[in-house]
């Protein structure tokens, strides 16, 4: 799959470019992390608790299921966080030691 | 009811919708000027949700039928931004008698009230399915936030399921928008809708509304099947969603291939916030799930304490509005303050109007609490933590666990990411199903704190 995400309108805007699991990826401004990365991609997250791929679910702050994280380590919801240039996203947990799932 | 003691020093509304602006509003005509904290970075709420700047479509196009009135409450809040303390993209995640505790991009701090008022809005009432853990499943009003507030679709090819006015409404926008919708599957059967006619028709120019809407559906050919029991979202942990399996009100097993799915039975309220508080629950009979317990202008249970919107009662965005009026009213007259009994009783009679109204959209799409008891063993109920019905029912089975809180301890449903937003109701269906009791005397899930995850990164900043 391409992307999961369909743009239907709204596409005129300036680019944004930024890093996703040490790849450049171009976003649109304004665009929120999740429409970033999967009007690109499939996926947002491998869950903790089984084999399966997550990719949100409520895009309002209310279900936690699309968590990703800075370089640095910092949480941010996919839903509610901007793109920014020069933003660098990692999509694993950067703590995480333990084997996730089994 | 009103004291001496209640001040009009600090008062702090709760969320940046239809409620808490109105309330808002109305406080700052009577010469107070609320705090109002939103978790939100824009004003707007779900429902009237403003787009990022530097998009460009029009009310018209975002908004539809609702354009009008969008409009109207964003210019409210426009000329009120400036005169009150507006604190956007901050998250209340606890509360003690007289103080809030907030973070805000990273950092916390307290802010002191001495009045209240919650408008914290709603969220998808959410029933699982066979297979709804799947990528490519978003809640109904995902669907739309997606749509209304970046201009994307889920998916390639959308199916709609669920039930009520929202499931229409999200699917006639997506169509306008140009993006394939594959079909729309209510679980609600026609009967439901025929009997419930007088009571929607307290509000016949929304019920019309409603109308023109399925109308549109099926002028552009989308194919709407009523009555349908949902049996699986197909798919495969890798990749996402494939497909919807349901059986139709003939009996028949229909698939519909599709890569995504927006799922939502109407809302449930957020009252983590009034539960902390201490407020008062009651069960309401009609949509059969826990509200806040609040007075026809919003006093809550727990003196200085106001509750306005779908936060503690679910009627829409328009009862919202006329909500928040009441409740700022209501703080005034318990301040002693005086209020305009003209606007407040032209308030009172909107609600009423509008309660005949939500009570007929109770009847015509109920909630499909046979679902969670046909529920097979191996479906998840929790998807943050892939928890099934099977394992929670031997909670019921094996440890007794009747009451939802207890159950929750032993299963952990309710426990994970989103703290039982998306599983606690139809985990309470399944216990009462399996203990042979009512929904009701299973009770309720408790708000705890924090209301939503912190970071361990949060910082202390002095206020």
């Amino acid at each position: 799959m391409k992307g999961r995400f369909v743009r239907l309108a709204e596409q005129g805007r300036p680019t944004v470019k930024l890093t996703v699991d040490g790849s450049p990826i171009e976003a649109l401004q304004g665009d929120t992390l999740m429409v970033a990365l999967l009007t690109q991609g499939s996926a947002l997250r491998q869950s903790e608790f089984d084999s399966g791929r997550r990719a949100g679910f409520c895009l309002m702050g209310a279900c936690q299921d699309c968590w990703v994280w800075t370089r640095s380590g910092e949480r941010l919801r996919a839903c509610s966080n901007e793109v920014r240039e020069g933003l660098d996203i990692v999509t694993t947990q950067p703590e995480a030691i333990w084997p996730l799932h089994g | 009811m009103a004291t001496a003691r209640l001040s009009a020093q600090r008062v702090v509304i709760v969320g940046a919708g239809p409620a808490g602006i109105r309330c808002a509003e109305t406080l700052l005509a009577a010469g107070l000027k609320p705090i109002l904290i939103d978790e939100n970075r824009r004003d707007g709420g779900q429902i009237y949700r403003r787009q990022p700047e530097g998009f460009t479509r029009d009310y018209a196009t975002l908004y539809g039928t609702e354009a009008a009135k969008a409009k109207n409450l964003h210019q409210s809040f426009d000329r009120l931004r400036g005169q009150i303390d507006y604190r956007p993209d901050t998250l209340v995640w606890n509360l003690t008698p007289g103080q809030l505790c907030c973070v805000s991009q990273g950092k916390h701090s307290t802010v002191d009230y001495d009045a209240l008022i919650l408008c914290t809005g709603a969220t998808d009432r959410l029933m699982p399915i066979e297979g709804w853990q799947l990528a490519g499943t978003y809640s109904l009003g995902g669907a739309q936030i997606a749509l209304k507030s970046q201009a994307v679709s889920i998916g390639h090819r959308v199916v709609f399921m669920g039930s009520g006015p929202l499931l229409y409404l999200v699917a006639s926008q997506y169509v306008k928008a140009g993006a394939n919708v594959a079909a729309v599957l209510d679980t609600s059967p026609l009967s439901k809708r025929i009997a419930a006619v007088p009571k929607l028709m307290a509000r016949p120019g929304l019920l019309f509304t409603g109308m023109k809407l399925l109308a549109q559906l099926y002028r552009a050919k989308i194919p709407v099947h009523l009555g349908i029991s949902p049996l699986q979202v197909q798919g495969d942990a890798a990749s996402g969603v494939s497909g919807v399996r349901v059986r139709t009100a003939r009996g028949e097993t229909l698939t519909v291939d599709c890569d995504a799915v927006a799922l939502g039975y109407h809302l449930r309220p957020e009252t983590q916030l009034a539960d902390l508080a201490g407020c008062r629950m009651r069960f309401d009979e009609a949509s059969s799930q826990w509200w806040l317990a609040v007075d026809e202008e919003g006093r809550t249970s727990v003196n200085g304490v106001y509750a306005a919107g779908d936060g503690s009662k679910i009627r829409g965005a328009d009862a919202a509005e006329h909500a928040g009026r009441l409740a700022a009213m209501a703080l005034l007259e318990d301040l002693q303050q005086p209020v305009n009994a003209g606007l407040r009783d032209e308030q009172r009679h909107a609600l009423a109007v509008m309660d005949e109204f939500r009570l007929g959209l109770a009847q015509a799409f109920p909630w499909p609490a046979d679902q969670a008891k046909a529920l097979p063993d191996s479906a998840i109920v929790c998807r943050c933590e892939m928890i099934s019905a099977g394992e929670l029912r031997r909670t019921v089975s094996e440890k007794g666990a009747c009451e939802v809180n207890r159950a929750k301890a032993f299963s952990r449903v309710g426990m994970g990411r989103c703290q039982g937003r998306y599983c606690s109701q139809a985990g309470a269906e399944v216990i009462a199903a399996a203990a042979g009791v009512s929904v009701q005397q299973v009770g309720r899930q408790r708000g705890q704190a924090p209301v939503k995850p912190l970071s361990m990164l949060t910082e202390e900043v002095s206020p």
